[in-house]
């Protein structure tokens, strides 16, 4: 018996799922294989959608679906939430007490946020890395009458890279829209020495930022918030004071992976070979998507291109025969949009020996991206694209 | 090794080769914010931009860069956390 359970029902969880139930349909139906998701909601949540709602463009109904709908039939779905793996007795077990056993485990259990970490977080700034805090942005955006807006990480890694510097420009357009830029600043603060990683990215966005006067600092890092002064502390000693702070809170790992001695605290993030996506060097335990600790985008996109990977590799396996090369090695390729305001996109595509190059700003990217925010239901967790 | 005063044993290392996303800097700043103060951190980067990234922050949030060494295809960069 080949028993696949797959922890997770995000992009990663759900095409691995659908791509396996694909490749191993005869096992399945001659009682030799079983593929089982375990999500601890039921339902398929379309994160890259949540910044759109604080701009108006999306609403949170429409970018959570159930998952049952997405599977193929074929995949076993249970809804529960994890409380550990235990590895030498190949089972997890559910919180609520049920246990199910593996021979092969994915483990796509994303990323958490965990803004209390930052003490005044709550009262003092705003996100959208979840459908709530990004209409509640847009209520503060709502309000804004003028003053200054800062816009800041404050922990790494943290999910889609770009998403800090999309909000401060979409933002810039938005007041400017409104009339209220001429008596608002913004400010970007990076943590790095440029405004993005990737340096052909921050060749392409810095000239933007200028002209747009968006006031970019670099090396920042925010460790704390004074509410009584209304400012940020950086972790290289810095401060910053704002109106309206929209900050990206810390992210982790799953809290059952620390538990189960999967992955190191405090990060949570599973130690996983970057062509495998075997984690800790176990044959038969796979990580995909956030939940790695791979120096790549935390994004669907990155769990997009890896589930491919994972399914050839136990598709392999349970076939009893070797992965195939190019197949089964993931080459870290990754592509995601990137909105820089007033219609306009650009496009990100890079793997580990390729950084991207940017294509100069235009609306057919942005319009690719809002057409993708609509298609992937219908493409991604399919394995269509 | 280049600007070495004294060379304490290196107690984590950083891998983060092939990193363009978030970037060999920003795993370093990460293994910063988790390590304790005297923790001594090697960075391997493959990303030219390291060599001088991250000893800019370093030195503006005030910790030591013990020294930078060019390895087959990568750059191995040492870090001292001091506060």
């Amino acid at each position: 018996m080949n028993r696949i359970l797959i922890l997770g029902g995000g992009v990663g969880g759900t095409l691995t799922a659908n791509l396996l139930a694909r490749r191993l349909g005869r096992r399945i139906k001659r009682g030799e294989a079983t593929i089982t998701v375990v999500d601890w909601t039921g339902n398929h949540v379309y994160q890259p959608g949540f910044m759109y709602i604080a701009f108006g463009g999306e609403k949170a109904d429409g970018l959570q679906r159930p998952e049952r709908g997405l599977l193929d039939k074929r995949v076993e779905l249970v809804v529960g939430e994890i409380a550990k793996v235990e590895e030498v007795a190949r089972e997890v077990t559910l919180t609520d007490g049920r246990t199910l056993p593996y021979d092969y485990l994915v483990l796509a259990t994303g990323s958490r946020i965990t803004p209390d970490e930052i003490p005044h977080f709550a009262e003092e700034a705003h996100h959208f890395y979840n459908a709530q805090a990004a209409l509640r942005l847009r209520h503060a955006l709502d309000a804004f009458s003028g003053g200054r807006i800062v816009v800041a990480i404050a922990g790494m890694p943290y999910k889609c890279p770009p998403a800090p510097l999309e909000v401060s420009l979409l933002i810039e357009a938005e007041l400017r829209q409104r009339g209220l830029r001429t008596q608002s600043e913004i400010h970007f603060c990076s943590p790095i020495g440029r405004a993005f990683t990737i340096e052909p990215v921050s060749e392409m966005v810095t000239p933007i930022l200028a002209e747009k006067g968006v006031e970019l600092h670099t090396f920042f890092n925010v460790e704390t918030i004074d509410p009584e002064r209304k400012v940020i502390q950086s972790l290289e000693g810095e401060e910053l004071p704002y109106d309206l702070l929209i900050l990206v809170p810390p992210h982790h790992g799953a809290q059952f992976l620390i538990d189960s001695g999967l992955a190191p605290a405090p990060g949570g993030w599973l130690p996983t070979d970057r062509r495998t996506l075997q984690v800790g060097g176990r044959p038969n335990v796979f990580a995909l998507g956030d939940a790695t600790d791979l120096p790549l985008s935390k994004a669907g996109s990155t769990a997009h291109f890896e589930a491919p990977v994972v399914a050839e590799r136990i598709a392999a396996s349970v076939n009893g025969r070797g992965a195939r090369v190019k197949q089964g090695s993931y080459e870290g390729k990754v592509i995601c949009f990137f909105e820089v305001g007033d219609g306009k996109g650009t496009l990100l595509q890079f793997d580990y020996d390729h950084p991207p190059q940017p294509p100069t700003p235009n609306r057919v990217w942005h319009l690719g991206k809002l057409v993708f925010n609509k298609a992937y239901w219908h493409t991604v967790p399919q394995g269509r694209v | 090794m280049t600007a070495t005063l004294t060379a304490p044993a290196v107690t984590r290392t950083i891998d983060a080769r092939g990193s363009f996303c978030p970037g060999p800097l920003m795993e370093l700043i990460r293994a910063i914010r988790e390590s304790q103060v005297g923790d001594v951190l090697a960075v391997y980067s493959s990303d030219a931009g390291s060599r001088t990234d991250i000893p800019k922050w370093v030195e503006k949030a005030g910790h030591r860069l013990v020294g930078v060494e060019t390895r087959d295809g990568y750059d191995e960069i040492v870090v001292e956390k001091l506060r």
